[in-house]
């Protein structure tokens, strides 16, 4: 393994892991724009990654794809290469390597919490596990979402002359916050804004069943008192959100746990929801797997690495620049 | 404790005076007493005593959590309660007694103010205990007087006149006569209590105010009914005394004697009620408003910087005399007792020194009004503009209309709220040095402009100071400070601007005053700013 300009490197297999720029070979964990970007050689990843990608960058963003299901192995010159899910967002999976009786896995970003629109993390035995550190700090602990939407549709009730809008990823958040609500029994359709449904209508084919949901534009605004509205986290301060009738502004992200992080946001309501693995969610992780030894790509390493080591794990930060805090797409 | 915590959390997050209002108003519908008392002492900056303090809360952290991670944590996140909120271990649901239900407010602040040293270590760590992250956070701010969620002594006393339905200004007359936790206060507002008898307490009296002049008003104002003065570029104040003591108050009626001890010492007891200017007086000469800000905001000011920057004040109107009241008297009746009460009481003692009576200016009709404007400048530093008052008008707390104008001497200059603050550049790097500044529309505040200069490296640090402790968020660079600052910008023009979201930007601000003394709601709206707009051609 190799840290490159292009990101990490796996000599015998070689690949790149999630590349940031255009490469013969990629390994690609999951759809988030900062991890699959479009002009590659050759694509390995899931089925959904792959339709992901295509939705957002067309057919030919690659030379050449293939299409890996979890679990189906494939030989990528001296490696054998398999994806196991990773519970981030849908067909989000870490990228198992396997090379001469050594096993490495680059997880990408994953969660533990459950998650209705997607396989959940999956826990593989290995030797090196490659871990993100988005929010590896003790003072992060996300709270179940069921929790935090319940909480909020109480608001909601208690508010109905106010449009709520929430602000949310395009990809992951917008259909999890969906279904969320389908779970929680809200009984109106959700509005979507038109950067929302290309990505909501991708998942209903892979046989997710996102509630109803109508388009924001084909409803008159004075009926949008009392009902939720999502749009994407920009729409929420633009010209866009002004002409929605008296609105109440939500934000869903794990950041929204941080005050100053919600202010800068404009977030009247901060619903805590994170689609990355808490502190202790991180610990969990690695005390299940047992690795050899953990390699922390990007985030909070330093705190990451300074727990592992005093529990006695081999830990050491990679420092790969160029991935998001925030999967902000 | 569970309602309090809320509370706070909305209204942090709320923005808009409004729906603060209306959160405002539900708790005092709702909560019990005396909770409600205690939550409106520590919202307006009335509880008089820390819980506990800060030094404790980080010993109490680092028995918890590992250092190192602790130190990571409260750079990332900025804030010491909120980092401690979030850091504090939970205790396992499971041996949670099931008796640990959290004591509502007021037992939480009565039983620390009982509390020993290390009976309040106890309470702390047993309530951080059992409290969840949003609780903790509300506790460590209340406890140690640190709430910053936008709101403002004087917002509160508004929201207080719209629950008991009463004008603010009998709210502020009554202010200074009552203590937390105010079971009469809140027994008057609830409709079941006569309104609280403080006729043998210091009190403020709410000030009468003056509207800007506009053309329309200016052609109405002759010599016969009407009063000039010079506006005084000082500190709006009222003189308070009696048997029982003596206080000076701002505008706003926040005491302020504590800055002033040489003032007080001087003047008591004179037995009255006046209304004037701050500034500083050496022997009975006006001083300029730079030497004024160096007494300002002292808690304990040192004797050799009284001695030096000695205050006074100019006297303009009277609200009592001895046991007279003369608030329902005409303005030429109550000026007329004035000057007799100076005459006898104060020329030729050594309240002379401190006090003198702002001269009336003699003109006819509008023309002479303007040259006198003119004359402004030459008249003294200390002078900014004209005050024009109907010789009839009552004294009538408020902003009436029609009686009083001020009409300043330069009008490329607005009162704007300092939002944010960013650090500067080079040897400033180190200061929030970078101010960002809005003008109200409606009740919120829009931004207009950025000014990084105009005031000195002693201002610079006071700023800076202010900044820190007023921050409600940091983000890289920039805070978002508390909207409670105003200063007074000078520009060179103003244009429309597509790019600010009020639609109008200044060339050139820069920082004229730093106006300490102003309360945030009565900066300039943002349409005073669009009236300045060039003519389109
Ligand atoms: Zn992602």
């Amino acid at each position: 393994m190799q840290v490159r300009p292009e990101g990490l490197y796996c000599v015998p297999a070689d690949a790149y892991i999630d590349p940031l720029r255009p490469v013969e070979r990629a390994i690609i964990t999951h759809g988030h724009a900062d991890h699959a970007r479009p002009g590659h050689g050759q694509v390995y990843a899931t089925p959904a990654t792959l339709d992901i990608m295509a939705a957002r960058y067309g057919e030919g963003h690659a030379r050449e794809t293939h299409a890996l299901p979890y679990g189906e192995k494939t030989e990528l010159r001296e490696c054998t290469l398999w994806l196991a899910p990773a519970g981030h967002i849908l067909g989000s999976a870490q990228a198992v390597l396997e090379y001469g009786g050594t096993r490495l896995i680059a997880a990408g970003d994953y969660k533990r919490a459950t998650d209705a629109t997607c396989e959940p993390f999956q826990v593989v035995p290995c030797d090196v596990f490659i871990t993100e550190a988005t929010f590896a700090l003790p003072v992060f602990s996300h709270p179940p979402l069921a929790t935090a939407v319940q909480e909020y549709l109480d608001t909601v009730r208690q508010l109905p002359d106010r449009c709520h809008l929430m602000g949310v990823y395009a990809l992951g958040k917008c259909q999890r916050i969906l279904m969320a609500l389908k779970e929680a029994g809200y009984p109106h359709p959700v509005y979507l804004h038109g950067a929302l449904i290309a990505l909501c209508e991708l998942y209903e084919k892979h046989g997710l069943d996102l509630g109803e949901w109508a388009p924001v534009k084909d409803v008159p605004v004075e009926e949008l008192r009392g009902k939720i509205v999502l749009a994407p986290p920009s729409a929420l301060a633009d010209r866009w959100s002004r002409k929605l009738p008296d609105v109440m502004t939500a934000m869903a992200s794990g950041w929204m746990q941080i005050r100053a992080r919600a202010r800068q946001r404009r977030a009247e309501i901060p619903l805590v929801v994170s689609d990355h693995a808490d502190w202790g969610e991180l610990l969990q992780t690695i005390d299940d797997i047992q690795p050899g030894e953990v390699w922390v790509t990007h985030g909070r390493e330093e705190a990451l690495v300074h727990e592992l080591s005093k529990q006695g794990v081999r830990a050491k930060a990679l420092s790969l620049l160029g991935y998001e805090d925030e999967d902000a797409d | 404790m569970q309602r309090f915590a809320r509370l706070l959390d909305q209204l942090y997050f709320t923005s808009g005076t409004k729906a603060k209002t209306q959160l405002l108003l539900n708790y005092l519908r709702e909560a019990p007493d005396p909770d409600r008392g205690w939550a409106i002492a520590a919202l307006s900056g009335d509880l008089r005593f820390d819980l506990f303090k800060r030094p404790l809360i980080k010993e109490l952290i680092t028995e918890r959590v590992d250092p190192f991670l602790f130190d990571l944590s409260y750079d990332y996140v900025g804030e010491l309660s909120e980092t401690v909120a979030h850091l504090w271990p939970s205790p396992d649901a499971n041996s949670r007694p099931e008796d640990q239900k959290l004591p509502p407010l007021h037992e939480i602040v009565e039983g620390f103010r009982e509390s020993t040293r290390a009976q309040t270590r106890e309470r702390l760590s047993h309530l951080l205990d059992i409290m969840t992250p949003n609780q903790r956070w509300a506790l460590l701010k209340l406890g140690t007087r640190g709430l910053r969620i936008g709101i403002s002594e004087r917002f509160l006393k508004k929201v207080l006149a719209e629950f008991g339905g009463v004008p603010v200004e009998a709210v502020e007359r009554v202010w200074h006569g009552v203590e937390a936790p105010y079971p009469e206060l809140l027994a008057w507002l609830d409709g079941e209590g006569p309104e609280p008898d403080v006729s043998d307490q210091v009190v403020f009296h709410p000030v009468m105010l003056s509207h800007p002049l506009d053309d329309k008003a200016l052609e109405e104002i002759e010599g016969e009914s009407w009063q000039a003065e010079w506006k005084l570029d000082g500190i709006r104040v009222q003189w308070v005394s009696q048997d029982s003591g003596c206080a000076l108050f701002s505008r706003t009626g926040e005491d302020i004697s504590h800055s002033f001890p040489d003032l007080s010492e001087a003047l008591h007891p004179n037995d009255a009620v006046l209304d004037g200017e701050l500034l500083v007086m050496h022997e009975g000469e006006p001083g300029s408003f730079n030497e004024l800000q160096q007494r300002l905001n002292k808690k304990k000011p040192a004797r050799a910087l009284m001695r030096r920057l000695p205050v006074g004040i100019c006297i303009y109107d009277a609200l009592r005399l001895g046991s007279d009241d003369l608030t329902g008297l005409p303005l030429s009746v109550r000026r007329q007792r004035l000057s007799e009460w100076f005459k006898g009481n104060v020329e030729d003692s050594v309240q002379g020194h401190r006090l003198t009576l702002s001269p009336l200016l003699t003109f006819d009709d509008a023309a002479s009004l303007k040259a006198l404007r003119e004359q402004a400048p030459q008249a003294g530093p200390y002078i900014e503009g004209l005050m024009l008052k109907r010789k009839d008008s009552l004294y009538v707390p408020g902003r009436p209309k029609g009686q009083w104008y001020k009409w300043k001497r330069d009008p490329r200059l607005i009162d704007a709220v300092m939002m944010y603050a960013q650090r500067g550049h080079g040897k400033r790097s180190s200061y929030y040095s970078d101010y960002t500044f809005g003008l109200w529309q409606d009740d919120r505040l829009l931004p207009v402009g950025k000014a990084y200069s105009g005031f000195t490296d002693e201002e610079l640090k006071k700023l800076d100071r202010w900044v820190r402790n007023n921050s409600m968020g940091r983000f890289g660079p920039v805070r978002e400070v508390e909207k409670a600052l105003v200063l007074e910008v000078a520009f060179d023009a103003v244009q429309s601007s597509s790019r600010h979201k009020s639609g109008l930007a200044l060339r050139f601000p820069r920082i004229n005053r730093i106006r300490w003394d102003k309360p945030a709601d009565e900066a300039d709206q943002l349409s005073t700013l669009a009236a300045m707009l060039p003519a389109e051609t």
